[in-house]
């Protein structure tokens, strides 16, 4: 690589750097007062695009072989035996709801771990917005704005193929689409906050994924039932914000019983934890981008 | 000798302090720069700089004192203080998933710039930065003086009257430096506002119309370059070196040549208006050091007469 030496033609170019016209700085920090968060998850969602390939690729691929393994495979002889542990309905349409909000909650995991500590530690990506009009609350906002937009559009992808797969029979089947990215952000937030707290990475993200991500996708009612567990494992279900989002998934997709006391706590539960959640991690953004 | 343009300060800093529970970063300090001023702040690692652009910069929460910056206190109004900002800070934090000029877009958005004037602007500034053949390359393939001046690039997407420089030039080859500075002139030439840090006095020397030499968060000197030179040192500096071993005992005999000596390690200072007369009197001593050399006074000597300490350990 050579670096080049002014020559007598870029002179003019160079010498007027500010021939264009910016709106002057008052308009600037209105507008990034008024829509900082959509700037900063416009920035985000830029930056998934340069790998949307990979991120259509496993949106796609993730679903279809879940749905193979467990709803073509063992279903065949689930169905056979299970009687009516179910509900009465073919496992496919039992586990779809349930994979549904697992796709969203191990995305959540990524968006909200290892892109965390690249904005603080490793690339210092925050620093950039940190030094314009942004405030910190806004590029929290805007993260999390755009890991909803792709939440919301991966899990509509998965639905689609559950759908296809004939495994969602109620009309109101779609509405499992923002109930299953609502209990993505309910579990990925409050880590957002805590991955914001890292300042040094010893692979705690690593082992947030074996032993927290990995039991709540086992253990939260996703493969059978959680009362068919024994009661003293039955509490990870009752904490997961996996089951929660499952158990509504279930209702909504082929109409599970589900009274309305406690669909309210379902929903309850997962904004408390969403919005905890976010609210904390504001306040560790703030803090430290303002050290 | 560049004269400060007068003028209202853009920025204006009384008694500013930074203490952290340990220490205390930034220790009352107090300046102004008028608009169109290229103002620097030279000390050493560690000397409280980057702290104090960062409360300039609005990011940083600062203890006590008086801080504005167009009149307006960062602390209460962070957007709008920031809006009027350019900012290059120490460690670049380019976004090297994006190619290097979505780098600028991205960040034109911030400001609420639209993309119709963010589109040409990008190619304007990447032409600014001799970037242009470079557009649509990955951050990642970027040389280190490039990924500088696409920084630079960036800090100037909104058209900022100030321009914040936190070491610009550090880790950078001498003839990366020399662009970089050149591009840095022309700012200044068009009426930019420059702010720099540095612990390079060359540097300090060649792009600060006034500048605070600063140590331990605190002031110790203010003034252009030729002006702190001609205070606190004298027109030239004899270098003599006797070998590590002998240069601190070779000191005593040296007594009495120029204003002043300076044993140093590694060598020994003797400031003198006349460094080649200073030279003959040390050798009419019977005194044969191994290398000499006689050169002007530098805000390095500036520095270390200050502090007793040189300014890059």
């Amino acid at each position: 690589m050579t670096e080049r030496t002014t020559d007598g033609s870029q002179e003019a170019a160079v010498l007027a750097p500010y021939r264009l016209h910016a709106h002057k700085p008052e308009v600037s920090a209105r507008r990034a007062r008024a829509f900082g968060s959509w700037y900063y998850a416009e920035h985000v969602l830029r930056s998934m695009t340069s790998y949307r390939w990979t991120l259509l690729a496993s949106s796609v691929g993730t679903p279809v072989m879940y749905l193979f393994a467990m709803g073509v495979g063992l279903a065949t002889l689930v169905d056979r035996n299970a009687g009516e542990a179910f509900g009465g309905v073919s496992y496919l349409a039992f586990i779809a709801p349930a994979l549904l909000a697992s796709a969203t909650m191990m995305t959540a995991a990524t968006e909200f771990t290892y892109p965390v500590m690249d904005g603080f530690k490793w690339r210092r990506v925050y620093y950039g917005p940190h030094a314009s009009p942004l405030t910190p609350g806004q590029i929290v906002n805007g993260h999390v704005l755009a890991v909803t937009v792709r939440l919301t559009a991966t899990t509509l992808v998965y639905f689609l193929i559950v759908a296809l797969f004939g495994a969602s029979p109620s009309a109101t089947g779609i509405a499992a689409v923002p109930v299953a990215v609502l209990s993505g952000l309910a579990f990925g937030l409050p880590l957002l906050a805590y991955a914001a707290s890292i300042e040094e990475d010893r692979g705690q993200f690593a082992l947030v994924m074996r032993f927290l991500v990995t039991p709540l996708f086992l253990f939260s009612g996703t493969f059978f039932p959680l009362d068919t567990l024994p009661v003293f494992l039955r509490w990870i279900g009752w904490i997961s914000p996996l089951w929660h989002g499952t158990e509504l998934g279930r209702a909504l997709t082929y109409g599970q019983d589900l009274p309305a006391w406690l669909a309210a706590v379902h929903v309850l539960y997962l904004l408390v934890l969403a919005v905890v959640g976010l609210r904390l991690a504001r306040s560790v953004y703030t803090r430290r981008l303002g050290k | 000798m560049p004269t400060p343009p007068a003028g209202p300060p853009v920025i204006s800093a009384h008694q500013l302090s930074k203490h952290y529970a340990d220490f205390k970063a930034v220790d009352g300090i107090s300046f102004e720069v008028p608009a169109g001023e290229s103002f620097g702040l030279l000390g050493p690692n560690g000397a409280g700089k980057s702290t104090t652009m960062r409360m300039i910069g609005g990011v940083s929460q600062r203890t006590s004192g008086q801080l504005t910056i167009m009149g307006l206190d960062p602390q209460e109004h962070g957007p709008e203080v920031r809006a009027h900002l350019g900012v290059v800070p120490q460690q670049d934090n380019l976004d090297e998933e994006l190619r290097v000029r979505d780098n600028l877009i991205v960040y034109g958005r911030y400001f609420g710039l639209p993309l119709s004037y963010l589109r040409p602007k990008a190619d304007e500034l990447l032409e600014f930065a001799q970037l242009t053949d470079k557009a649509g390359a990955k951050v990642d393939a970027l040389s280190g003086g490039m990924k500088r001046r696409l920084t630079i690039a960036r800090s100037l997407i909104n058209e900022p009257k100030i321009l914040l420089l936190d070491e610009p030039t550090t880790g950078l080859d001498p003839q990366a430096r020399h662009i970089l500075w050149d591009r840095l002139f022309r700012l200044k030439e068009s009426g930019v506002t420059l702010i720099l840090t540095t612990h390079y006095m060359d540097e300090a020397e060649q792009l600060c119309d006034r500048l605070v030499v600063v140590d331990k968060g605190r002031i110790m000197a203010e003034g252009s370059p030729a002006q702190l030179i001609r205070e606190h040192s004298t027109r030239e500096v004899l270098e003599l070196r006797f070998g590590s071993e002998r240069n601190t005992t070779v000191a005593a005999e040296l007594q009495g040549i120029g204003e002043r000596l300076e044993p140093l390690p590694d060598r020994v200072l003797i400031y003198a208006h006349d460094g080649e007369a200073a030279l003959e009197q040390v050798i009419a001593r019977g005194l044969r050091p191994l290398t000499s050399l006689v050169r002007r006074s530098s805000l390095e000597d500036v520095f270390l007469r200050l502090t007793g300490r040189s300014l890059v350990d």
